[in-house]
Parts: structure tokens; C-alpha cells; sequence
């Protein structure tokens, strides 16, 4: 039987997520075992492949650049994983959504900056109006909340999810801590 | 004191004895059935504002608040449906949406019943799109502090400070999702005449919305062992007055 094929993407997150997922320690073997990490912030590929089993995404969907990427990952996803709180509510890149995107690039490149006060026009992708949700953008198979979900409740999600079964998250995780 | 008629009816197909003065819900906590609460708490008066406490009762597709409403004889009341549990994530979700209610970064994150519940229920997601209202957090007062984005209005707090205190520092303005709690004549809180800085508010508070300063995330514990306090101070004020 071939190795199913596992990718992790990293949007508007802080990587707390990946270093939950890291903490894993020797089960990080286990998994290795049973499935390929075909791309992740972790391993060098840099596109996308064509089919990917399980994609677990950390991180809200803030820029074009992160929808442009869900999108992708969406469509060569078979089971698509919301993981943490900012996939999941947007929680901590939300908290910019009460106020304008104008006013926060100011505040952000021109009020609070030292030296060499600019806006950037390249490089930079532009932030969507709002931070919102992976579910909000594309379907989402599997939400996992957690700020961060702990290694147990990652490992729990990726062994079931590999076993072929949908996993139980009651009781298990929950928003915040 | 004449006491009220002794009636029978069920919960969840249990049979429960009741006096005619005592609500669904209080009966079902005596009983050992849990009904989920948020604005209910007991020593307070009931407001049946949250809606999460909801039940069906046989014969009608009403849905009634537990907290609120008081059976009758041969009533079957149930508490525990799919429709019910959908209704109750549905409220949580609202709520959610309603304000900006971020756990990770909360004082009351670990110590919330609002993200008790969306854990309790399974509620993991909001649907619905997220309002992310412009709200001010007022630090005016030297003990403690409101932020708006947490609140639930649930009214808990201007419940004990006109029930139990006596101040009536709190109300509310506004309705609907444009409500707010403010204190006296819509002033900043340290500014607030009436209020005692007795801290009762702050401690029936269920969210992150009402803290001690100095309280950092996850750091706000409210005081468990002062809410049955809170009943025995109304039983006696009952007392008295009758």
C-alpha cells in the first residue's frame, strides 16, 4: 500500500501550531510511517502538489496571497483540517477587523515606524479587508480549535484521520488555551 | 407563610414533585438534570435573556426558558433533543459573532463560561459571519476594569448591584446587538457616583468583560465561594420583608 500523502500550510498564524505539531516528539516517527509530508513550512517543496491526502492549515485567511493559497490547497486536498484558533475564528489577526485596512497600514508603517516612513507597495501581499476563517473562504473538512491545540489533540486528529475515520474532537480542545 | 400547591410532572421522563412556585430549572438542578445557563445565576433575580436554557414541553413546538417558566400538573418537560442542542449552539454562535471574544488573548481565558459552554456543546465553529464591532474598554475605575468586546450582556452585573448591593451603578442602554452596559448616566465607571467598588459585579461577571486590574490573560479567576453568598443575602432580605 502506498504512504498517504500529508501537507501542512502556514497562512496568518504565528507557527505556534506547527511547534504544537513538532511537539509530537517521537510520534512525529510514527506518523512518518504510515504517510509522506509532501509540503510544509517544514520541508523544501515549494508548490503545492497535485493531490494531497490530509492538509492540516494553521492561520486565518488575511491577504490575497492566503486566499489565493487556500484556494489551491483546496483543490488538491482530500480532507482539509482547520488547525488552531486562527484557521478556526481568525482570533488573534481578527482582532485588526474593527478598524480599517488604510488606518492599520498607517499606524503600522508610517505612525510607529523610526526611520524611512512607507506604505510597501511590492513584495508585502495586500491584506484583505477582513481576517476571517479558513470555513469562511473554502470548505473545511475537520475544525480543530486550540491556541494551540496541544500535540496530543494534533496526533489524535492526524492517527484517525489516517486510520480513514473522522475524529471526535468533544471534549478534547477548545478555544483558547 | 401559606406555601404553594404541590404538583407533579416530569423532566426527561423522571417523575419530580414540585411546589407550584419553583421554576423548570430549579427543579431540574435539584433533581440532578443539567440544563445549560448563562445569564441564570442563582440569588439573582431571573431575566431569561440568553435563551440557552431552553426545553420542549409535550404537546406544543414552542420552546420555553427553563429559568423562567414554572410547570404544571402532568407537564412532560425535555431537556436533552438534537433540535435543542442545535438551538443552543446556534445562541452560542450569535454570541461569538456578536462581539470580539478572543480566548487566547482573555483574562478569563480557562475561567469563562462562555468558552465553557462552546466547549460543553461542541459549538467549535461560527458560521455565521463575525460582526467585529469598534468597542472601547473603560479603565477608568482603579480597581477594576469593562471591556465591551467580552461582554455577553447578560446583565448579571446590573442584577447584584441593584439587587444585592443597593447601587444600581449599572444598566443598560441601547438594544438589540447595539446594547451596552453602562454606568450611571452613561459616564465612565471611575466617574460613577453610585458605585461602592464593592467588586460584586466583577465577580458574577461569567466572561472576560468585568476583571480586577492587573488581571493578564487567563489570570482573572472569579470567586466561586462568594455566589452562594449571594443567595443567602437575598433569602434574608426576603425574610425580612416578609
Amino acid at each position: 500500500m502506498s504512504k498517504a500523502k500529508i501537507a501542512t500550510v502556514w497562512l496568518d498564524g504565528c507557527s505556534g501550531c506547527h511547534m504544537s505539531l513538532l511537539d509530537m516528539d517521537e510520534r512525529l516517527i510514527e506518523i512518518a510511517q504510515a504517510a509522506d509530508l509532501v509540503y510544509s513550512p517544514l520541508v523544501d517543496p515549494k508548490d503545492f502538489p497535485d493531490q494531497v491526502d490530509v492538509t492540516l492549515v494553521e492561520g486565518a485567511v488575511s491577504s490575497e496571497d492566503d486566499l489565493e493559497k487556500i484556494k489551491k490547497v483546496r483543490a488538491h486536498t482530500g480532507v482539509l483540517v482547520s488547525l488552531g484558533d486562527c484557521a478556526v475564528t481568525a482570533n488573534v489577526p481578527g482582532m485588526r477587523n474593527p478598524f480599517k485596512v488604510d488606518s492599520i497600514m498607517d499606524r503600522a508603517y508610517l505612525e510607529n515606524a523610526d526611520t524611512n516612513q512607507q506604505i510597501p507597495l511590492e513584495v508585502i501581499p495586500p491584506l484583505l479587508p477582513m481576517s476571517v476563517p479558513i470555513h469562511h473562504v473554502v470548505d473545511v473538512d475537520v475544525v480543530v480549535p486550540g491556541c494551540p491545540p496541544s500535540a496530543d489533540t494534533i496526533y489524535y486528529v492526524m492517527t484517525e484521520l489516517l486510520a480513514g475515520r473522522t475524529p471526535d474532537l468533544s471534549g478534547k480542545t477548545r478555544f483558547g488555551i | 407563610m401559606k406555601r404553594a400547591r404541590v404538583i407533579t410532572f416530569k423532566i426527561d421522563g423522571q417523575d419530580i414533585g414540585a411546589h407550584e412556585d419553583e421554576t423548570i430549572l430549579e427543579l431540574a438542578r435539584q433533581n440532578g438534570i443539567y440544563i445549560p445557563t448563562l445569564c441564570f445565576l442563582e440569588g439573582l433575580s431571573q431575566y431569561g435573556g440568553c435563551r440557552l436554557c431552553v426545553v420542549e414541553v409535550k404537546g406544543t413546538d414552542r420552546l420555553f426558558p427553563a429559568c423562567t417558566t414554572y410547570p404544571i400538573e402532568g407537564m412532560e418537560v425535555f431537556t436533552d433533543s438534537d433540535r435543542l442542542h442545535g438551538y443552543r449552539q446556534d445562541i452560542l454562535q450569535f454570541l461569538f459573532s456578536e462581539r470580539n471574544h478572543v480566548c487566547s488573548v482573555c483574562v478569563s481565558n480557562g475561567n469563562c463560561e462562555l468558552q465553557g459552554l462552546a466547549f460543553s456543546t461542541g459549538m467549535d465553529h461560527v458560521e455565521v459571519p463575525y460582526l467585529n464591532p469598534q468597542l472601547d474598554v473603560d479603565a477608568s475605575h482603579p480597581l477594576f476594569g469593562l471591556d465591551h468586546n467580552r461582554c455577553v450582556m447578560c446583565t448579571r452585573c446590573v442584577r447584584v448591584c441593584d439587587e444585592i448591593e443597593g447601587a444600581h451603578t449599572w444598566d443598560v442602554v441601547g438594544r438589540g446587538a447595539d446594547a451596552r452596559i453602562v454606568a450611571d448616566l452613561n459616564q465612565p465607571w471611575g466617574e460613577a457616583a453610585s458605585c461602592t467598588s464593592c467588586g460584586k459585579c466583577v465577580q458574577v461577571c461569567p466572561t472576560g468583560a468585568l476583571f480586577r486590574k492587573g488581571a493578564s490573560v487567563a489570570e482573572m479567576r472569579k470567586q466561586a465561594t462568594f455566589l452562594p453568598y449571594l443567595s443567602q443575602m437575598r433569602a434574608g432580605w426576603q425574610n425580612e420583608e416578609k
